[in-house]
C-alpha cells in the first residue's frame, strides 16, 4: 500500500445534492475532456506543427540594456548560404501594444533599444542552424546610452527618456485616488501604522516556450498557430501591425503548456513570422529559447510600497493609505492596469471606511513586465496581511480573529466602489483554523517552528474589455448532431487549466449528455466567436455563462420538440443520461439523438448561440474600470514553516488553505488550481526572483538577467512541496454558471504573507520583503541578536511628487462613484477605445 | 561532402526498429521530433534543466535534449507514444488523467516515462521514492501532488493486474 501521509482532502459545505438538484456532470470529480491527448503527448503545442517547406526564424537581440541604433548592416547576413529573408525594424515600423494607451511596441526596433534581449532583426532561413549562424553576420551600430537600472533612478533621471510618452521624464504611470478623507479616517484610530514592503519580481517559467507558426493559406489569407492566451488580441494586433484587414488573419491559440500571464500580450515574434510568411509564401515557424522566454518575461512587477493604516482598539480599521513604486521594465504591456491593480482589490476583503491610493510605474532597462497570476494585487496583498499580523500582534489579538471581526459583508458596495458578490471568507478562515490545529499551534509551537495566517480576494473576471466596447466578453455557438454529439465553438483559450472541460461540462449537465459526446473548437478567431482570453480568472463565468445560455437555448428547441412528440409538458421533461424523458414517468420519453433529430425535423438545423456581458459597474471615476468584477473569490491559508536556526533555511511542511469557489465545476480540476497556486506561491514566498546584475566592467557593464535559465532561476521541485489540505468551500454564487467563481489565481495570493507571517511566529524576525531568503532570515537573526530592530526589509519610501488625488466620496458619505473633482463621466462604458483593464 | 553531413542509425523506437537519416549534431530529441515525427517529447529548455524531454534509453530514463542521437544506434528508446499497448493506455496514463495529475500536459509525457522507469525498477515505492524520481522532471501548474498520487494509483493498478496474471 502506498504511504498517504500527504493524503489531501477535498470537503464541500454542501453537497448539491442534498438541495435538490440532481447534477450528474457538475460537481463530480473526472477525467478532464482533454486528458487523453495530454497523457498520451497527442497535444498539439504550437511548435509541434510541422509543415512541408517550412523556414526558422530567429530574431538578433540586443546585447545592450539601453541604446540608439545609428546603423544596421544586413547584407552580409542575407548573403549566407540558406538565407531567405532578413527582417528590420523598418519593415515592420507600426507600434503595437495590448492596451490602447501604451501602443509603445515595435516588432523589431527601429532605432531605440531598451533593455538586453530586445530584438533588433530577423533571419529566416532554410534551417534553424543557419539562420542562428547569419545572425552573427548582421551589423549593427549602436550608440550607448544612460540605462536606467531601478526605479529610484528612473525618478531621478529624467533623460534620457525610455519611451517619448508617459507622465514625465522615466515616469510612466501615475495613479492618485481617494475614498474618503484618510487623514481624518487615521486620526480618529488608537493606533497607527506605518509599513514598508518590498515584493521582488518573478517570472511565469512556463515550461512550454514560446513558439509560433505562420502560413499564407492557399486563399492568401494569413493563418497562425500560437502558443497565445489571448488570441482575440493577438488578432487585433497582427491586423494593425501588418495592415491587412482582420477578415483575412486567422489566429489559433495552440493549447498553451503553461501560462499564468505570460502568453498574454501580443508578442513581437509573431508579427514577424506572420510578416515573413506572407513574402515568402511557405510556412515561417520560430520557438523561443529559454533564454528568450525570460526576455519575453511580462511577469510580476517589482513593487516597493508603504501602508499607513489606522485602526480602533478592537481592530477595526478607520483609514488606509497604501503609495507604491513599481518597476514597469522597458515598456507598458499591462502595466497601466497592473499600476491600478495594485491598489484596487485592499477593500475586498476587509472593511476600509476611507481609502487612498498612490501609485506609481517607472520605465527601467529590464524586460517588461505584465500580468502574472494575481495580476498586480500579489504585491500590496503581501504588505497589506503582513501588517494585519503586526497590527494583530499590537492589539493583542489573534490575528484570525481579527480578520474575522473586519471581514467586509457579501453584496457590499467597497469605498473604491467594488461590488461584492458572495462573501464566504468566515466559513474559509474557520476551515483553516480548524484543519491547521491553529488553535494549539500559533504562538506556541517550539522555537523555530511557526504558523503564519493570511487571507485574500480575487476577480472572477475582469469587468471590462480591454478595448472598452458594448459587446459580449464572451461568446458560444452549439452544433446540435444528428448522431447525439454537440459541437462547441468558443474563442476561450486552454492553457492547462481546464477551460475546455468547464465548457463541455456545462453544456452536458444542461443537455443531459456526457462530456465525451461534445466536440470542443476553441482559440480559433475564425471558427469560434470573441471570448476575450483566458486572463483574470474570466473562462469558467464569462464563458461558462455563454455556454450556459447556449446549452439552454438549444434544450428549449428539443424540449418542445419532445414535449410535443411525447404528448408531455415540456416543463416537466428532464434532460438525463443521454435521454429525453417525463419526469414523472421517466420510462416515458426518447434518446438524446432522437430528440436532436425531432428538433431538426420540426426547425430546420439546430444551432445555438450564448454571450455573456458583465454588469455594469458602480465606479464612475477614471481608473474606476480596473477593479470591477461580476464577482469576487475568496481564500485563506495557514502556511506552517520550519526555520533552521543555523542556515536561516525555511522548510514549510504543510500548506491548510480553504477557498471560497461558489462551485467547483469539476472538484479534480478545482484541486489542481490550488496546489498550483499553493505551489507557485512557495516559489515567489522563497526562492523565486527575475534579477540582473551588471557585466564586469572591462566587459560592456551591462545590465543583463542574472539567471535566464531554468537551471539558475530557482523554482520548487517536487521534493520541495508540502502537504496541502484544501477545503472547496461551495455556496454557489448565483452570477456564475452553477454558482461557479473562480479558483486559478486567487489561491496564490495568501501564501507569501502567511509564510512571512509564519516565519515570525518561528523565529521572532520580519521579513518584511519576498523571496524570504535564507541569507534575509539570517540577517534579521544577527539583528535581533544583537539587539536591534528584528526586521529584514526597505527602510525607506523615496520621495514622489504625487498629481492631485481624484477624490471620490465613498458610497457611505453619498458618493455617487464619479470623483468630485474630475469630469463628470456618466457611464465609463461609453468611452470608446480607451485603456482598460485586463 | 554531403555524406559527411548527413548520419544514419538503426534503433528501436517504441518497440519497432526504424531506420533514420540525420545532421551528426542532432541531439536524440531533435531526431524524434523533427526527422521521425514524434512529437510526443517535449523539450522546456535543450539545456537538461527541465526533465520535459526525458525518454527512457534500454528503459532507463535519460533527458533526450543531452543525447546525441549517434549514441542510440541498435540501442531501445521508449517514449509517451510508446506506453499504451493492444490499443489500451497504459495504467500510468489512465491514472495521470482521471486524477488531475496532467494540466497543461507540457511536463506530462516526461513525468510519465520517467515513472515507468521507477515502477519498473521498484514496484512498490513510498512517497519519498516518487518524490525523488521525479525531481528532475519540472511541473509548473500541478504542485506535484495530484502527480504523486496518480503514480500511486497507477501502481496499486499494476500490482493487481500482476496478481489477476
Amino acid at each position: 500500500m502506498p504511504e498517504r501521509k500527504e493524503s489531501t482532502k477535498v470537503s464541500q459545505v454542501a453537497d448539491s445534492r442534498s438541495q435538490g438538484e440532481d447534477l450528474r456532470v457538475i460537481g463530480v470529480p473526472r477525467r478532464r475532456v482533454d486528458g487523453r491527448a495530454k497523457v498520451t503527448g497527442q497535444t498539439r503545442f504550437a511548435d509541434d506543427i510541422f509543415l512541408p517547406r517550412t523556414a526558422h526564424c530567429k530574431l538578433l537581440r540586443s546585447p545592450h540594456p539601453h541604446a540608439r541604433i545609428r546603423k544596421i548592416d544586413t547584407s552580409r547576413a542575407l548573403a549566407h548560404p540558406g538565407v531567405y529573408l532578413v527582417l528590420t525594424g523598418k519593415d515592420l515600423p507600426m507600434q503595437y501594444g495590448i492596451l490602447p494607451v501604451s501602443q509603445d511596441e515595435q516588432a523589431l526596433c527601429v532605432n531605440h533599444v531598451r533593455h538586453v534581449g530586445d530584438p533588433v532583426a530577423a533571419v529566416i532561413a532554410r534551417e534553424e542552424l543557419t539562420a542562428f549562424e547569419a545572425l552573427d553576420l548582421i551589423d549593427v551600430d549602436y550608440e550607448i546610452l544612460t540605462t536606467i537600472s531601478d526605479p529610484e533612478q528612473a525618478l531621478a533621471t529624467p533623460e534620457p527618456r525610455i519611451h517619448e510618452y508617459g507622465e514625465e521624464g522615466n515616469i510612466h504611470k501615475f495613479v492618485a485616488l481617494e475614498f474618503g478623507n484618510v487623514e481624518q479616517g487615521v486620526a480618529e484610530a488608537d493606533e497607527i501604522f506605518e509599513d514598508t514592503f518590498f515584493y521582488q519580481g518573478s517570472t511565469h517559467l512556463p515550461i512550454e516556450q514560446h513558439a509560433s507558426v505562420a502560413i499564407k493559406d492557399p486563399d492568401g489569407k494569413l493563418t497562425i498557430w500560437s502558443s497565445t492566451q489571448t488570441p482575440h488580441y493577438l488578432h487585433r494586433a497582427l491586423a494593425k501591425v501588418l495592415e491587412m484587414p482582420p477578415a483575412h488573419i486567422r489566429v489559433i491559440a495552440t493549447p498553451n503548456g503553461g501560462g499564468f500571464g505570460g502568453k498574454s500580450d501580443p508578442f513581437n515574434h509573431e508579427i514577424v513570422v506572420a510578416k515573413a510568411a506572407l513574402l515568402l509564401d511557405r510556412p515561417v515557424k520560430i520557438c523561443l529559447t529559454r533564454e528568450e522566454v525570460f526576455y519575453c518575461h511580462r511577469g510580476r512587477h517589482p513593487v516597493l510600497m508603504k501602508f499607513r493604516t489606522g485602526v480602533k482598539k478592537d481592530g477595526t480599521i478607520t483609514g488606509m493609505h497604501l503609495r507604491t513604486l513599481i518597476d514597469g521594465g522597458a515598456y507598458g504591456s499591462y502595466g497601466v492596469a497592473s499600476t491600478y491593480y495594485a491598489g484596487a482589490l485592499q477593500t475586498t476583503t476587509y472593511h476600509i471606511p476611507r481609502y487612498r491610493y498612490e501609485g506609481c510605474r517607472t520605465f527601467t532597462n529590464k524586460p517588461p513586465c505584465g500580468p502574472k497570476r494575481g495580476h498586480g494585487t500579489p504585491q500590496p496583498r503581501f504588505g497589506q496581511e503582513v501588517q494585519l499580523d503586526k497590527i494583530a500582534e499590537k492589539l493583542k489579538m489573534d490575528p484570525a480573529d481579527l480578520r474575522l471581526r473586519i471581514l467586509e459583508s457579501p453584496n457590499a458596495v467597497t469605498a473604491n466602489f467594488l461590488r461584492l458578490g458572495t462573501v464566504n471568507l468566515t466559513e474559509c478562515i474557520r476551515r483553516v483554523v480548524r484543519v491547521s490545529d491553529w488553535k494549539n499551534k500559533f504562538r506556541k509551537l517550539p522555537e523555530g517552528h511557526g504558523v503564519g495566517i493570511a487571507c485574500s480576494a480575487y476577480l472572477t473576471g475582469a469587468g471590462l474589455p480591454i478595448y472598452w466596447n458594448k459587446m459580449p466578453h464572451s461568446g458560444v455557438q452549439l452544433k446540435f448532431d444528428r448522431g447525439g454529439g454537440v459541437s462547441i465553438f468558443c474563442g476561450a483559450t486552454e492553457i492547462g487549466q481546464g477551460s475546455d472541460d468547464v465548457l463541455a461540462s456545462i453544456v452536458a449537465e444542461v443537455l443531459g449528455i456526457d462530456p465525451f459526446d461534445v466536440r470542443l473548437f476553441t482559440g480559433d478567431t475564425d471558427l469560434g466567436p470573441v471570448d476575450l482570453g483566458s486572463y483574470s480568472s474570466r473562462v469558467t463565468l464569462m464563458a461558462g455563462n455563454a455556454a450556459l445560455q447556449a446549452a439552454e437555448r438549444g434544450k428549449a428547441l428539443l424540449a418542445e420538440a419532445v414535449a410535443l412528440k411525447c404528448e408531455v409538458p415540456k416543463e416537466r421533461l428532464r434532460f438525463a443520461d443521454k435521454r429525453v424523458f417525463d419526469s414523472a414517468a421517466p420510462d416515458k420519453g426518447v434518446s438524446f439523438p432522437e430528440a436532436v433529430c425531432l428538433a431538426e425535423a420540426r426547425f430546420g438545423t439546430i444551432g445555438t448561440v450564448g454571450s455573456y456581458t458583465p454588469p455594469e459597474s458602480p465606479a464612475r471615476y477614471k481608473g474606476g474600470g480596473v477593479g470591477p468584477s461580476p464577482t469576487y473569490s475568496y481564500t485563506a491559508a495557514v502556511v506552517e514553516v520550519q526555520v533552521h536556526p543555523v542556515t536561516g533555511w525555511v522548510h514549510v511542511p504543510k500548506v491548510c488553505i480553504a477557498h471560497d469557489i461558489g462551485r467547483a465545476l469539476n472538484p479534480t480540476l478545482a484541486r489542481g488550481q490550488v496546489e498550483g497556486s499553493v505551489y507557485m506561491g512557495l516559489g515567489e514566498a522563497l526562492m523565486e526572483e527575475q534579477e540582473f546584475r551588471r557585466l564586469p566592467q572591462r566587459l560592456s557593464h551591462a545590465l543583463v538577467h542574472k539567471f535566464p535559465s531554468l537551471l539558475e532561476y530557482k523554482s520548487p521541485t517536487s521534493l520541495d512541496m508540502p502537504e496541502v489540505v484544501t477545503e472547496l468551500v461551495e455556496d454557489p454564487d448565483p452570477r456564475g454558471p452553477f454558482g461557479a467563481k473562480e479558483v486559478g489565481q486567487g489561491p496564490l495570493l495568501p501564501i507569501m504573507p502567511a509564510v512571512a507571517n509564519a516565519v515570525y511566529d518561528a523565529v521572532g524576525v520580519r521579513i518584511d520583503e519576498v523571496p524570504i531568503t535564507p541569507e534575509k532570515v539570517m540577517k534579521a537573526l544577527a539583528d535581533k541578536k544583537a539587539g536591534r530592530e528584528p526586521r529584514f526589509g526597505p527602510d525607506h519610501f523615496p520621495h514622489i511628487n504625487w498629481p492631485e488625488a481624484l477624490r471620490v466620496p465613498p458610497p457611505w458619505e453619498g458618493g455617487d462613484g464619479n470623483a468630485v473633482n474630475d469630469v463628470h463621466r456618466e457611464k465609463p462604458r461609453a468611452v470608446k477605445e480607451k485603456v482598460l483593464a485586463p | 561532402m554531403e555524406a559527411e553531413r548527413t548520419a544514419q542509425i538503426r534503433f528501436t523506437l517504441n518497440g519497432e526498429e526504424v531506420d533514420v537519416f540525420f545532421a551528426p549534431y542532432k541531439t536524440l530529441l531533435e531526431v524524434l521530433r523533427e526527422d521521425l515525427g514524434h512529437t510526443g517529447t517535449k523539450h522546456g529548455c535543450e539545456l537538461g534543466e527541465c526533465g520535459a524531454c526525458a525518454v527512457l534509453l534500454d528503459g532507463k530514463p535519460v533527458l533526450s535534449c543531452l543525447v546525441l542521437a549517434l549514441e542510440c544506434s541498435g540501442r531501445e528508446v521508449l517514449t509517451v507514444e510508446g506506453l499504451s499497448a493492444d490499443g489500451r493506455l497504459h495504467p500510468l496514463q489512465d491514472a495521470f488523467a482521471d486524477l488531475g495529475a496532467a494540466q497543461c500536459g507540457y511536463c506530462t509525457p516526461g513525468i510519465l516515462v520517467t515513472a515507468k522507469a521507477l515502477l519498473d525498477a521498484n514496484p512498490h515505492p513510498t512517497r519519498d521514492q516518487i518524490r525523488e524520481a521525479l525531481s528532475g522532471n519540472l511541473c509548473r501548474c500541478t504542485g506535484y501532488l495530484q502527480i504523486f498520487e496518480a503514480v500511486e494509483a497507477a501502481m496499486i493498478k499494476i500490482a493487481e493486474k500482476k496478481t489477476e496474471a
